[in-house]
């Protein structure tokens, strides 16, 4: 027996993102530090996917400034870093939103995804629930300076269930790591470089294996989406509900979230985390779910539900929802070690919104009985 | 006459196969080298302060005492050869004319960093130069200098030539470990540096071609010795591709005592500017290092004389300087276009980006099309400040070099020739009919005096 292995536990380092210091295991990555912290601390990811292996530092947004390499080397990094697979030192020092050079890199980068991206929002399935979407509000600018023609491709049928919109890819390899990982068979890759590059099944196979539909979730845009979902709802105006089955598939959790509207289940997908990634289950596996549940399973009789799912409360989709919404912690204060100035506070001018009640613990729609108690 | 090392036999009819080569020296440095331990020979390199030859300019001896050598897995030596820089063609000069020296050094060089199997990385454009190579390896192997048990010193090593598919991007160290393996030539991420994890997750060291073949004289006549040649930490000599509006454009070895006037006029080099025009302004090192004009070419901004070594080639940093990189010098002469040869150049970039991080993949088509409208006449001001912007935000965003190498020629054609672009946005039809010409680019510059 290797005393060496048991005896040694992995060094904890610490590591200070945006003034606020965390401890975490050695190998941790400066991104995954940053999520133990939680809020506006941790870097946007568009390619990252922490239940995918290899996957990360493609799309740039997630550029953190190193401002301190460790204890030991204080120097800090010349260039921006990819925090996502970037691992923490002992003592170092990192600016996510306190560095103006990150800020300014990474509302470069959010133009460079979107100077090719259609921006056909109204039309498109992902819209509500869409990573770019959420990026762009929060790191974009309002208009382009991009005056050409958007790159196009032509439209390629991958099979009956996933829908493949290569217009709005923005080449985060997601996809590619999921065919590869979880399915037996790769039928799925990139073909040409550059920015001719596209996602395709090679030889226009259509993708047949149980776990491929996975790749709808984890796809941050509206590339893939759910064809036997398209064009039905929007996703606001759905209600998420979380289900499960037993299904026989063994390699399939079983657990997932149902989007419905009234009695009609519309679509099904695998549980999200707060990170928008599909939720780890209690025995650490990822939660990925078979075709079958995907697809296949649409009546309320299939599922036993569980009740409603946890919605972020800055999420689209918590419109209209009064129970089951979850608020973002906000540390904007404690990086910028004052209250932040609003422009606007709305409790100051509004005689009817009190702050002390919390619109979470109301049943049913808000009404002004509520704030007079 | 500057020293000639690795083209000191050029010109010898029939160097190109073993038996001449043999007859002219060949082969007695690797016979020396394989009494020695590898341990000294990496000593010697270090010694030497060899610089790699592929652009970066990186230490060799260094990059070589990096290696990890982990018990029981296999090292491996890989050699650049997918030159593909616009304007760069010495590693086909050196490959084509000269193998044995190549192979010899690549024998030297494998076998001080324990490689037993070697790979060739060749630009598959070069679809005539595998076969040379190929036959120079098979009549080593007879000569007993590869194969089993080299001339009783108990090491192995095989040489393999594997063709590229023709992808610029391949030439960058962690795209070339990919394609060797057999995948799609993208970058890796770093870290794990190759030194540590590169082909099949074993250590490998990448090395130009040029690199491997100045190992043989800095074996031949020793590290301290070669570092004798040249200046400062330029140490040895250098081949430099010349091309453009020069008299005789080639492959040149100079020894990074001349200065840059030297080389461009004089008829031992260059040979002047063709057609007696004059030179306007000068890519030094390889399309991707900034572009520079011809009064920062010719004397520093110190008013220093400009000398062809790595030093002096980057002194004033990217505002007024440039680099020596892959040695691929390209002269300008005054009826040539600034905007047009950075559009060029932008499409070169658009075209070769591997598509794998946001902004090389997005940036440098979107810097391509806004070139495009600026030569075409159809340009504005804003345009110009536009590239700017986005060359900012590619440079040192990327995972590889490929970003940099992208926004570098931009940034310094923009930098230098700003009033050229401008000229272009101010008189469209004129633009259409004539180039801008010489203006003010070969002036001498003010240098304030010092106190």
């Amino acid at each position: 027996m290797n005393f060496d292995l048991v005896m040694s536990e992995t060094p904890k380092f610490k590591v200070t993102i945006d003034t606020i210091s965390v401890e975490v295991p050695a190998g941790t990555t400066i991104l995954n530090a940053a999520r133990m912290i939680g809020g506006d601390v941790a870097p946007p990811t568009m390619c990252y996917y922490s239940k995918l292996k290899d996957s990360g530092g493609k799309c740039r947004t997630c550029l953190v400034e190193v401002s301190k390499g460790s204890e030991k080397d204080p120097r800090p990094m010349p260039k921006l870093v990819a925090s996502c697979r970037t691992t923490v030192m002992d003592g170092m020092e990192v600016k996510n939103i306190t560095s103006e050079k990150v800020l300014d890199a990474r509302k470069g980068v959010v133009e460079f995804l979107l100077i090719n991206h259609p921006l056909d929002c109204p039309v498109c399935d992902q819209a509500g629930e869409c990573d770019l979407q959420n990026l762009s509000y929060e790191h974009g600018t309002e208009a382009t300076r991009y005056e050409f023609k958007r790159r196009t491709f032509e439209k390629e049928d991958i099979g009956p269930y996933i829908s493949l919109h290569m217009n709005r890819c923005i080449m985060c390899f997601r996809c590619v790591f999921t065919a590869d990982q979880l399915t037996e068979k790769r039928e799925h890759g990139i073909l040409e470089r550059g920015d001719h590059a596209q996602i395709g099944t090679y030889l226009n196979k259509a993708l047949k294996n149980d776990f491929i539909g996975n790749v709808i979730d984890v796809c941050p845009v509206g590339a893939l989406t759910d064809k036997t979902f398209r064009f039905k709802n929007r996703v606001w105006f759905t209600k998420p509900v979380d289900a499960h089955r037993n299904c026989s598939n063994p390699k399939c959790c079983g657990h997932v979230r149902l989007w419905m509207r009234g009695d009609e289940v519309f679509r099904v997908t695998a549980r999200k985390d707060e990170w928008g990634e599909v939720e780890t289950r209690p025995d650490g596996t990822p939660g990925w779910i078979c075709n079958e549940c995907r697809f296949e399973k649409k009546q309320t009789k299939d599922w036993v539900i569980e009740g409603p799912a946890l919605i972020p409360r800055s999420s689209v989709i918590a419109q209209g929802h009064y129970v089951g919404t979850k608020k973002t912690p906000v540390l904007i204060d404690k990086v910028i070690g004052k209250e932040p100035q609003y422009q606007l506070n709305i409790h100051d001018i509004s005689d009817v919104n009190k702050p002390e009640i919390e619109l979470s613990k109301i049943a049913g729609p808000a009404h002004s009985d509520d704030f007079n108690k | 006459m500057g020293v000639k090392l690795l083209l000191a036999n050029d010109g010898v009819e029939g160097i190109r196969y073993y038996d001449t080569y043999r007859k002219n020296g060949g082969y007695t440095t690797a016979e020396k080298a394989l009494k020695m331990s590898q341990a000294d020979i990496v000593e010697e390199v270090k010694k030497s302060g060899l610089r790699g030859r592929g652009g970066a300019g990186f230490p060799t001896g260094m990059k070589w005492s990096f290696l990890a050598k982990p018990e029981g897995v296999p090292r491996h030596l890989v050699c650049n050869a997918d030159e593909s820089e616009p304007g760069t063609f010495k590693d086909r000069y050196l490959m084509e004319f000269h193998p044995h020296l190549f192979i010899e050094g690549l024998l030297i060089s494998s076998f001080a960093l324990g490689s037993n199997r070697t790979y060739v990385y060749i630009r598959g454009e070069y679809s005539w130069i595998p076969d040379i190579l190929n036959q120079a390896i098979a009549e080593a192997r007879n000569a007993g200098f590869l194969g089993k048990n080299i001339l009783g010193s108990g090491f192995d090593c095989e040489i393999y030539v594997h063709r590229g598919a023709g992808a610029y991007i391949c030439g960058e160290e962690t795209a070339l470990i990919e394609s060797l393996e057999g995948k799609r030539g993208n970058p890796r991420m770093k870290p794990p540096f190759p030194a540590i994890q590169g082909l099949w997750m074993r250590p490998t060291v990448v090395n130009n071609v040029e690199t491997i073949a100045a190992v043989v004289p800095i074996i031949a006549m020793g590290g301290d010795e070669y570092a004798k040649i040249g200046v400062g930490k330029s140490t040895g000599t250098k081949l430099m591709s010349a091309c453009g509006n020069i008299n005789k454009p080639g492959v040149y070895e100079i020894d990074m005592t001349i200065s840059v006037e030297e080389f461009i006029f004089s008829d031992e080099y260059c040979g002047g500017i063709k057609n007696g025009k004059r030179l306007k302004a000068c890519i030094p090192g390889g399309s991707s290092v900034p572009i520079l004009p011809a009064n920062l070419l010719l004397k520093t901004a110190k008013g220093e004389t400009r000398m062809m070594n790595y030093e002096s080639m980057s002194d004033g940093g990217f505002a007024t300087g440039s680099m020596i990189g892959s040695g691929g010098f390209e002269v300008l002469d005054e009826d040539q276009c600034i905007v047009k040869h950075t559009m060029t150049l932008a499409r070169f970039y658009n075209h070769e980006s591997c598509g794998q991080c946001s902004p090389c993949r997005e940036g440098t088509g979107w810097m391509y099309k806004i070139l495009k409208n600026l030569e075409y006449g159809h340009g504005k001001l804003s345009d110009i400040d536009l590239l700017w912007d986005i060359q900012r935000r590619i440079e040192g965003n990327t995972i590889c070099p490929l970003g940099d190498a992208a926004s570098w020629p931009v940034a310094a054609a923009i930098r230098h020739f700003r009033d050229e672009f401008e000229w272009h946005v101010k008189n469209p039809e004129e633009s259409q009919k004539r180039n801008y010409g010489l203006a003010h680019y070969a002036d001498p510059i003010h240098v304030a005096a010092t106190a």
